[in-house]
């Protein structure tokens, strides 16, 4: 993120990192919740129902937006450390 | 259920009981320090577990009996429905990966081993802190009966739990012989056993898995001809009732239950004593993070397991009891040796987490009720020697949760853990963030939480058993939205409104505010941090410093 840079001002506490990390955390909580989106038998994937290996597929793709921001949050801070040091 | 015992089977799934009772024992050894007379030791394995124990351990201790007996036996008796743990599990992740890493900072800068340490320190309260513990104590019964629910499951299939017309001895008798190894080996050895046997589970787990999600497809011709069966079987109408048995896709009427039932099983998992427990027990913040990104793995696992369930009905199992359908199926299908292992998966898949629930609500008396309220002078071997014995004492009382409630629908035990735990959310999630809440607010939260959950759940009769007129079930119509919704989450609704609504007024009226003792920075700081040591001593008053 360009939000890096050392400048001696305090860091806004909305950073465009937080916002994608925010994101990435509050999707699977939409996309699991809205059971209406999901609830039917079509398309089949080798003969499974959609509403089970649509529900399954979210496992990966949230598990890669969890990973996403847990990078995003650890660079934050180390910027953020080096902020405060400097 | 074939007559007579399974030879080949039990004598495999003995082997390995044996083998993990010896682990259990000889636990106490592994990575052992010195002096191992006190809490941190025995109960958090002395804080120093990484990465990869720590996923084992938060495995082990989530991924239970409920993952391999209670979600596929949903799934055999009523279809999608079953299938909420999965969205479930899902949402865990991104949830505890926003205040997780918070709680573990700040339990090592202080010393907390438990939520209610926390919750104590925060508020400056010893009411709130006593609600939590209790909750904890309480909450933490269930689930651990639904672990020996599991176990008997097993054992009934082998045909060593006796038939119907065995006395209650001889037919509990294996299920108190394995209730007694775990007792011991977990008094004797504390988290350490269920830490080193995890690693065993969760191998046979994994293995147990790949070949069924394999073998099994095959032998019954596909997915495909599994799903027409076990459609036409769940539309099949209850001569009862009238309605159908359940379907393959959640319908109209079910969707809020589903979200719901998601929802609030997420929210209530890491308010657990065990998982807080495991949480603890890791070595730096990063642990936790890394963690949250390979637990989603289970998960997988779990969906995999559920789908058990569908090829249970198309293989025609037919069994009254839904726990035995996968065990059954699993006889059916597997060579006897085989399901010997798978059985042995089950069964040690049920003993780790009961091992490490039972630590965690004995760390939970020990330090909340015991040392706060009863003996506030205790030395750390004498707190030791009372967390051990509650440990038992926590086993039977999860004995009397099996003996009292409809076994039939195992997944209800988990759930009416949850409405309970559900409640301590506020305090502990709340306090991890904020400290507007007022501690007296919080209190009357969770008491009108409790009493609304318990009350209304005690209200549900069992679906399946007309003799078992209360606590059958965890999905009731949410008042104001007319929907059926999972109880824990309305008592949930309804104790964050009273506790934002009489906070507002306390404020309002200056209320004395309990001492918070920690500070913004303790929320944040990682090992290797001035003050924060990845070995905390016990942060006992009197207790000589570090181990």
């Amino acid at each position: 993120m360009s939000d890096t840079s050392a400048s001696p001002v305090r860091r806004p506490v909305v950073t465009p990192a937080r916002v994608v990390i925010a994101f990435c955390l509050i999707v699977p909580f939409v996309a699991m919740l809205w059971v209406g989106s999901y609830a039917k038998v079509d398309p089949k994937l080798i003969g499974i129902p959609f509403f089970y290996w649509y529900q399954m597929l979210w496992v990966p793709v949230s598990t890669a937006l969890t990973s996403v921001a847990y990078v995003l949050v650890r660079r934050e801070r180390r910027a953020r450390k080096e902020g405060g040091s400097a | 259920m074939k007559d007579g015992v399974n030879g080949v089977a039990l004598a495999v799934f003995l082997l390995f009981f044996v083998a993990v009772t010896v682990m259990g024992f000889l636990a106490a050894r592994w990575r052992a320090a010195e002096n191992a007379d006190n809490l941190d030791e025995w109960g958090l394995g002395g804080r120093s577990f990484g990465t990869w124990i720590t996923w084992f351990l938060l495995g082990g201790d989530l991924y239970t009996a409920y993952t391999f007996v209670a979600v596929p036996a949903a799934i055999y008796a009523a279809g999608a429905s079953g299938f909420f743990a999965v969205p479930y599990t899902i949402l865990v992740y991104p949830l505890i990966f926003t205040f997780l890493p918070r709680l573990w900072s700040v339990s090592h800068k202080h010393g907390y081993v438990t939520t209610s340490d926390f919750v104590r320190g925060r508020f400056g309260s010893k009411g709130l802190s006593l609600a939590v513990a209790v909750t904890g104590i309480l909450a933490t019964m269930p689930y651990i009966a639904l672990q020996l629910v599991g176990i008997q499951a097993v054992l009934d299939v082998m045909g060593i739990g006796g038939g119907e017309n065995t006395n209650w001895f001889i037919k509990d008798l294996p299920l108190l012989i394995a209730f007694g190894v775990l007792a011991a080996y977990t008094y004797s050895s504390g988290l350490r056993a269920p830490a080193l046997i995890a690693f065993v589970k969760d191998t046979l787990i994994y293995i147990v898995i790949a070949v069924a999600i394999i073998y099994i497809p095959i032998k019954l011709g596909g997915f495909d001809d599994i799903f027409a069966k076990a459609g036409d079987a769940l539309s099949q109408k209850n001569p009862t009732t009238g309605q159908p048995r359940g379907a393959l896709a959640s319908g109209e009427k079910q969707q809020w239950a589903y979200a719901t039932l998601a929802l609030g099983s997420a929210l209530a998992l890491f308010m657990y004593p065990h998982s807080i427990t495991a949480t603890l027990s890791s070595r730096s913040r990063e642990v936790i993070r890394r963690n949250t990104t390979i637990l989603p793995l289970y998960s997988l696992m779990l969906g995999l397991l559920a789908l058990l369930g569908f090829m249970a009905i198309a293989a025609g199992v037919k069994v009254e009891n839904g726990q035995l359908a996968i065990p059954q199926l699993f006889e059916n299908m597997f060579p006897d040796w085989f399901a010997g292992v798978a059985f042995a998966a089950i069964g040690i898949g049920a003993l780790v987490p009961a091992a490490i629930m039972s630590i965690a609500a004995a760390n939970l008396f020990t330090r909340n009720i015991y040392k706060d309220f009863l003996k506030p002078d205790a030395t750390p071997a004498q707190e030791t020697k009372v967390s051990k014995l509650v440990s038992l004492m926590v086993k039977v009382g999860a004995l009397i949760f099996v003996l009292a409630m409809d076994k039939t629908v195992a997944i209800n035990f988990q759930l009416l853990g949850g409405i309970w735990i559900l409640q301590t959310f506020p305090a502990l999630v709340g306090g991890l963030f904020t400290r507007w809440f007022h501690r007296w607010a919080l209190l009357a939260g969770w008491a009108v939480g409790m009493i609304y959950g318990t009350a209304v759940a005690y209200g549900v009769p069992s679906p399946t058993n007309p003799s078992q007129k209360h606590f059958g079930g965890s999905a009731d119509e949410i008042p104001g939205i007319g929907e059926i919704g999972y109880i824990g989450l309305t008592a949930f609704v309804l104790n964050v409104v009273v506790t934002v609504a009489l906070t507002a007024i306390l404020r309002a009226v200056k209320a004395p505010d309990g001492v918070d003792e920690t500070s913004p920075s303790d929320y944040t700081a990682d090992a290797g941090e001035p003050g924060v040591q990845a070995e905390l001593p016990p942060a006992t008053a009197g207790t000589p410093g570090g181990h």
